[in-house]
């Protein structure tokens, strides 16, 4: 038993969901009680889909328990298969219907439909929603993909893309254009957009692009054993790993894969003399492994931050995660305990976050700014607007998604420079963001001076003087933190007991760059 | 002045109901935890479940995430399925964790799941333990929000039954006012009834623990929500009298619903007409103004709240809509008889649920206006329906006279919208 507030990812069986909503002529068949209809709304709501998804719950009741549960699932089956005439359907239990044991597979089975049926085993117990996506994309490709010649020309498939993706519509387009600029046109995309039939093509194409590692591998290593199909392992997000991809790309096919580069704007906007103000903000990145790892090497390598701690929330993606972390010098995080992310940020007072929808939130409590960069995301970021991470314009857009949060540069100079002033001061915020609600004026309670503020430093107490915490709070927010964090190192590091004006300012002379 | 006469043509409370069994697209009760606990103050709601129950509350919930909200869940994992880790011990040590890092907590509700029904874990039991090793500082109490036996509002219902058991004796003649409302709408609630001189009120839910909830012989009660059939049956149990009366959504339920309680407590028809006579006309003149681009249309309800009912009544005899069909989860005929007693005949009034079947008939009629949840929403929009999803009609203040405008308007302003929009090339 473990309590949980927020969970960056669902259970399996939504894992599940994911890759037969974003199907056609797929249905699942969920052996599932009142309630668990919930999903639904992930992709109705949050993704703004159009459609119901192709999936039809049991919805058995208390009642049913002692009766006869498997006779209403397969009711419920032959309902599906007549009104949707599906090309083929998945069945499966979510977690209380694991636990009454009907076995969903072996009542399908018996029925003698006409059409392939794909049983899934998803552990409710101890896995969650990318293993449930990659596991039953893995589940349907085996089943439907039929032996084949290649196709004459060079292709390849697209591997991984899902519902609920992080940007993955747009990320297709974006894929399958720069792919046609190298003279390789694509095949199938999958599972996003295809059909059984197209499943069962797959294996034409001479290789695989693998988007989305999370929810295509499995899938992507069983069709490199059985039908001979290497895959990508470079995800293009980036201007540097974009590059990378290209090579790989001509690496597999033997084409000399000359990209266009000319849309590629990001690396001068990072260039030009606007951006000097980017360089060496700390970021904190979290999210699932594909895009930290990917974040961490643009915020690095071609944005100009300092990148002081990485983690993602999937355990399938530790390792690489742990080795980049070394690779950068700092600790990984690997959890899925939203509150331990919250403290670890705290605790390193970054400049910036990238992180997902729940980063956001602990961002806006601490104040500091945050670029959503991953799934879990809510509505507002499945945008009407193209908007892929991949490839070029992917790299331009990520440009423009990771500096929108923060002050520009000329503004953080001169909120610097006029910090006693009654209207141009921090608290409003980013001028291009709009104002912020205009507060009540406060009362002025006067503060408690008697006591100098404390802070506990492993061991040591750390005493800040009225005159540097004063001080401390003219400085900018979105440099307060390190400031205030600077400062404290500095103070412990010299084996001091009380941080003065004094002190601040050596801090500063000391950490200056 | 208080017109209540039932329509001319009759009204729904013996039409037959379409009673159909199939896929439910509903929440389970676990979701009225996200209005329960911004209500209840010092209260925490410990689900014990599975990842999908926490997926469930904080994507219902997804619009309104608090930085640490007073619920979560404690997960069950395989040790705890197969037996390799006491259930009971394991839930002892998250609540002590929980209780030691949140001291203001003063009730603990555990609440049951599907899986935790399913694999019988005795809540109750846990619960009796738990307040005896956390007393006097904590109480605890136990109820299933669970699917399996809860349909969405029904999961207030269970907590607030729970709690009716160990509320105080009393012989005071006293008025219990039950169901969760938003602070705003209690507090004019209680001014409406103190103007007509009842203040010997009790909140079910109180704010606090520590406020003085009692019930007895004497008490009567009136339900502020139409779903609360489990807690009615407790307090009946208790000795308590329930005022039956339409509920108060537009100016008629508000007004009859005040009525109802007026008469208990002897009010005179004058008292009631200076009291209410002002906030009416402002209901009357809110509704005026959005009922106009409802006037005429349909409306077909798909199960959802159990507000169902009473909202139908209000569109039909307030707004001038015609309804289609009115579905409900479950129908108490105690509970909802006063309202189906006023809307007019005519409507289909169903119970329960086949969602494909009840689709088809929706796409046949093609109503005006279609009530429905999150999952169809958007579906049914990219149909050509126009669509009002029915969680907002929880999670807004909609009762009495001063939010009676406010309720028509979460009903014409997706009419309004959808005549407002104009994207086609001009010629």
């Amino acid at each position: 038993m473990k309590l949980t507030v927020w969970t960056y990812e669902g259970p399996p069986h939504v894992g599940a969901m994911r890759v037969a909503t974003c199907m056609k002529g797929l249905h699942y068949v969920l052996h599932a009680p009142q309630g668990d209809t919930y999903a639904d709304l992930l992709f109705t709501m949050i993704e703004r889909r159009n459609h119901r998804p192709p999936v039809t719950y049991t919805t058995f009741q208390a009642r049913d328990l002692g009766s006869d549960t498997a006779t209403l699932f397969k009711t419920a089956c032959q309902d599906a298969v007549d009104r949707f005439a599906p090309e083929a359907i998945i069945v499966g239990a979510s977690c209380t219907a694991e636990l009454i044991q009907d076995d969903p597979a072996g009542l399908a089975e018996t029925m003698g439909l006409d059409i392939p049926v794909i049983p899934l085993e998803l552990p409710s117990y101890s896995r969650k929603e990318n293993f449930g996506a990659d596991e039953t994309f893995y589940q349907i490709v085996r089943t439907l993909a039929a032996p084949q010649e290649r196709t004459s020309h060079v292709t390849c498939n697209i591997l991984g893309p899902t519902a609920l993706g992080f940007r993955a519509r747009d990320d297709i387009e974006e894929l399958t254009g720069l792919l046609y600029d190298l003279g390789v046109s694509v095949n199938v995309v999958a599972p996003f957009g295809a059909t059984p039939t197209d499943i069962a093509n797959l294996p034409a194409a001479h290789f695989n692009v693998l988007l989305t590692p999370e929810t295509g591998e499995a899938a992507a290593r069983w069709l490199e054993k059985t039908h001979g199909q290497p895959f990508t392992k470079i995800v293009p997000i980036g201007v540097g790993a974009t590059r990378d991809f290209i090579a790989e790309v001509a690496t597999i096919t033997g084409l000399p894969c000359q990209p266009d580069e000319s849309r590629l704007r990001m690396p001068w906007w990072s260039r030009s003399v606007d951006s000097t103000y980017l360089t060496g903000k700390r970021v904190f990145i979290f999210g699932d492994g594909t895009h930290v790892a990917a974040h961490a090497r643009i915020a690095r390598d071609e944005m100009g931050f300092e990148v002081v701690g990485i983690g993602c929330y999937n355990r399938e993606m530790a390792r690489p995660i742990r080795a980049l972390a070394r690779d950068y010098g700092v600790d990984a995080l690997i959890t899925d305990d939203y509150l331990e992310v919250e403290a670890a940020i705290e605790a390193l007072s970054p400049e910036m976050i990238l992180g997902t929808q729940m980063e956001r939130h602990i961002g806006k409590r601490l104040g500091i700014p945050c670029a959503v960069i991953s799934a879990p995301v809510h509505v507002q970021d499945f945008p009407a607007r193209y908007s892929p991470q991949v490839g070029f314009e992917g790299a331009n857009v990520i440009f423009d998604t990771l500096i929108h949060p923060l002050v520009m540069g000329l503004e953080e100079h001169l909120l610097t420079m006029f910090r006693d002033d009654f209207e141009f001061h921090d608290e409003n915020g980013p001028s291009h963001h709009g104002g912020p609600a205009p507060r009540p004026p406060q009362a002025d309670t006067p503060r408690d001076i008697s006591e100098p503020k404390k802070v506990e430093t492993g061991g040591d107490v750390l005493v800040w003087l009225a005159d540097a915490e004063k001080e401390l709070k003219k400085i900018p927010f979105f440099v307060r933190g390190k400031a205030r964090r600077n400062t404290e190192t500095f103070a412990t590091e010299k084996g001091l007991a009380e941080i003065s004006l004094e002190t601040l300012y050596e801090a500063k002379a000391h950490y200056a760059r | 002045m208080n017109d209540l006469t039932p329509p001319i043509g009759g009204g729904c409370r013996t039409a037959p109901v379409l009673k159909q069994r199939g896929q439910r697209e509903v929440f389970c009760g676990l979701t009225g935890i996200i209005w329960l606990h911004r209500k209840m103050q010092d209260a925490f709601f410990l689900v014990v479940g599975s990842r999908t129950c926490a997926h469930l509350l904080q994507s219902a919930a997804g619009v309104m995430i608090f930085a640490e909200p007073r619920f979560g869940t404690a997960i069950l994992e395989e040790t705890d399925l197969a037996g390799m880790a006491d259930a009971h011990t394991e839930l002892d040590r998250e609540v002590a964790r929980l209780l030691s890092r949140r001291p203001d907590i003063r009730q603990l509700f555990l609440v049951g799941s599907c899986p935790s029904e399913v694999i019988k874990i005795d809540l109750a039991r846990a619960a009796e333990r738990l307040s005896q090793v956390h007393a006097p500082h904590v109480r605890v109490l136990n109820y299933s929000g669970s699917g399996i036996e809860t349909t969405f509002t029904q999961g207030e219902d269970a907590c607030l039954a729970s709690m009716v058991p160990v509320l105080k004796d009393t012989t005071a003649r006293e008025l219990l006012l039950v169901g969760a409302l938003p602070d705003v709408v209690e507090d004019q609630m209680l001014a409406l009834l103190g103007e007509m001189g009842i203040d010997n009120i009790r909140l079910l839910p109180a704010r606090r623990i520590d406020d003085t909830t009692a019930v007895g012989p004497n008490t009567v009660f009136a339900l502020t929500q139409p779903f609360l059939g489990d807690t009615h049956a407790e307090l009946e149990r208790r000795g308590a009298r329930h005022i039956a009366a339409p509920f108060p959504f537009g100016d008629e339920g508000t007004t009859a619903w005040l009525q109802a309680i007026a008469t208990e407590f002897g009010v005179s028809d004058d008292v009631f007409d200076r009291v209410t006579a002002a906030p009416r006309a402002r209901a009357r003149k809110a509704i005026a103004q959005a009922a106009e681009v409802l006037r005429g249309k349909s409306v077909f309800f798909f199960p959802d709240s159990q507000l169902e009912i009473p909202l139908a009544r209000f569109l039909t005899r307030e707004c001038g809509m015609t309804a289609i069909e009115v579905g409900s989860p479950y129908i108490h005929d105690a509970l909802h008889g006063p309202d189906l007693d006023l809307l007019p005949a005519g409507p289909q009034i169903s119970e329960g649920q086949d969602v494909d079947l009840q689709l088809d008939r929706a796409r046949a009629a093609r109503p005006d206006l279609t009530v429905c949840g999150l999952g169809l929403a958007n579906p049914l929009e990219a149909e050509g329906l126009t669509t009002k999803w029915a969680i907002e009609l929880v999670f807004t203040p909609v009762h009495f006279y001063e939010q009676a405008g406010d309720l028509a308007g979460l009903f014409s302003r997706p009419v309004r919208r959808k005549s407002l929009l104009r994207m086609e090339a001009a010629e």
